[in-house]
Formats: C-alpha cells, structure tokens, sequence
C-alpha cells in the first residue's frame, strides 16, 4: 500500500512504448502523440494514492489515456483533416472465394474458451500486436469502437465518414483481427 | 441467401447498431445453415466483449472521498 513513485519507475518506463504505439494510432503527429503519453504518465503519478492495485496497473494507466484521447479526438473534430481511407478496401478477397464463401484457409477454426482470455496478459500482446498490424485507419476505428467504446456515430462524427463506412471499416478490422487472432493465439493454445 | 462475406458484415454490424428486421432474419438463416459463419460470429462477439472487459475494472473510480 506504501506505493511510491518510484517503485513504479520501471513499470512506467515499460509501458511508455505501448502508450506511444496506442496512441499514434488517433494521434498521428508524434511530438503530441509524445505529449499526451507524457501527461497520462504525470496524471497517474499524481493518482496513485487513488490507484487500488486491484486493476492491473497497466491497465489502470491506459484508462487515464483512453480518457485523454477521447477528449482530444472531441476536441480536434472542428479543425479534423480529410479522413481517408484505406487503400486496401480488397482487404478480405482472400478470405472468400469469388461466391463469398470462405476459402479453405480462412475458415473459423473453433476456439477453446475464449471467456477468460481478458485475464492473460500475453493474449493482449498478441492482440495488440494483430491491432498493430492493421492498416492505421481500420486500427484506428476499431480502437476507437471497441477499446475506447465511442458509439459508431460519434466516430462518424469525429471523423467525418458516412456510417456505411464506418460498418465497412469495422468489419474488415474485426475479420482481420480475428484471422490474426487465431493464428497467433487459438491454434498455438490448442496445439500446447 | 446471403453469402458469408455479405453475413460476416451483418455479424460486424450487428455490435455496433441494431439490425432491421429484414437483415436479422436473413442474419438467422444464413447462421442456421452456415456452420463457419456461427463460429465466426461467436467469435466477433468474444473479440467484442473481450475489449470491454479489459477496461471492466480500470474505470478511474470516484474513489477521492476516502482520502
């Protein structure tokens, strides 16, 4: 309970990078992105006397910069540039054959209780890293709907996209993320 | 009938606003009949509901008052 800052020195330093990749992901100039990184870790210093220790502590931090980011996405909405939007919008052809059924290789395999998986670090490394993979714009939409949880027509809004697009953008990411998923997580825990 | 790509998009779609009446029945059939589909669906929603708990007790709670 006698937490002080710097014990948390090391674990700071270890999520910085994180922090940083997350947050290119909305913020894609570096210096702010740096910023705002840098202002979620002075926030959380300032609240560990509030932090419980019954959230993982990194988990904890990302909800100080979820917070941020959100307000700095609602705030740059007004002076937003042009979204433009992937250029892979091919991006599921080779999940599907030319009828739109899935190829051999893309078929879902059956995961093996996926409910507790939030508990697991490792498996939001590999999430993360599939996220990463993603074309920044889909990382970018699918961040904001499932990790920061706007509603699609805020993020329309903040945006600047149709809906339509929106549903476009977020099923090609989930379906990507799943593919990724399962590769990198599902087969390898089966196999172990 | 739908194809799996047309049905993987109303799954997608379906976590973000509610279906019409007509899609979520074809939605239905497409589920009933498509065994890769269900799986896929069962699956978006895990992924769905996977990114909401990993926030579920990070929520910065109202705690100030003890101190």
């Amino acid at each position: 309970m006698q937490s002080t800052p710097a014990s948390y020195t090391a674990d700071f330093e270890a999520l910085r990078p994180k922090l940083l990749a997350f947050t290119l992901l909305q913020v894609p100039d570096k210096g702010h992105a740096e910023d705002l990184v840098q202002e979620t870790m002075l926030a959380a210093i300032e609240g560990l006397t509030r932090y419980s220790g019954t959230a993982q502590f990194d988990t904890w931090v990302y909800s100080i910069l979820r917070h941020k980011l959100i307000d700095y996405i609602r705030k740059q909405k007004r002076g937003r540039q042009l979204f433009i939007s992937d250029e892979d919008t091919s991006g599921l052809d080779g999940m599907f054959n030319a009828k739109e059924h899935w190829n051999a290789d893309a078929i879902p395999s059956h995961w093996h209780n996926p409910e507790d998986l939030h508990m697991r670090s490792h498996f939001w490394e590999i999430f993360d890293l599939c996220l990463l993979h993603l074309p920044s714009n889909t990382a970018r939409v699918f961040a904001l709907r499932e990790l920061m949880e706007l509603e699609t027509e805020e993020i329309c809004d903040c945006l600047g996209i149709s809906e339509q697009n929106c549903w476009t953008i977020l099923h090609r990411a989930r379906l990507k993320l799943r593919g990724c998923l399962e590769k990198g997580w599902f087969l390898k825990e089966s196999n172990a | 009938m739908k194809s799996c790509k047309q049905a993987s998009f109303l799954m997608s779609k379906k976590l973000d606003t509610p279906l019409s009446f007509i899609e979520s029945i074809s939605l239905k059939i497409h589920l009933a009949m498509c065994k890769s589909c269900a799986e896929c669906d069962s699956q978006l929603l895990s992924i769905h509901t996977l990114c909401q708990k990993r926030h579920i007790d990070t929520s910065i709670k109202d705690t100030d008052t003890t101190q």
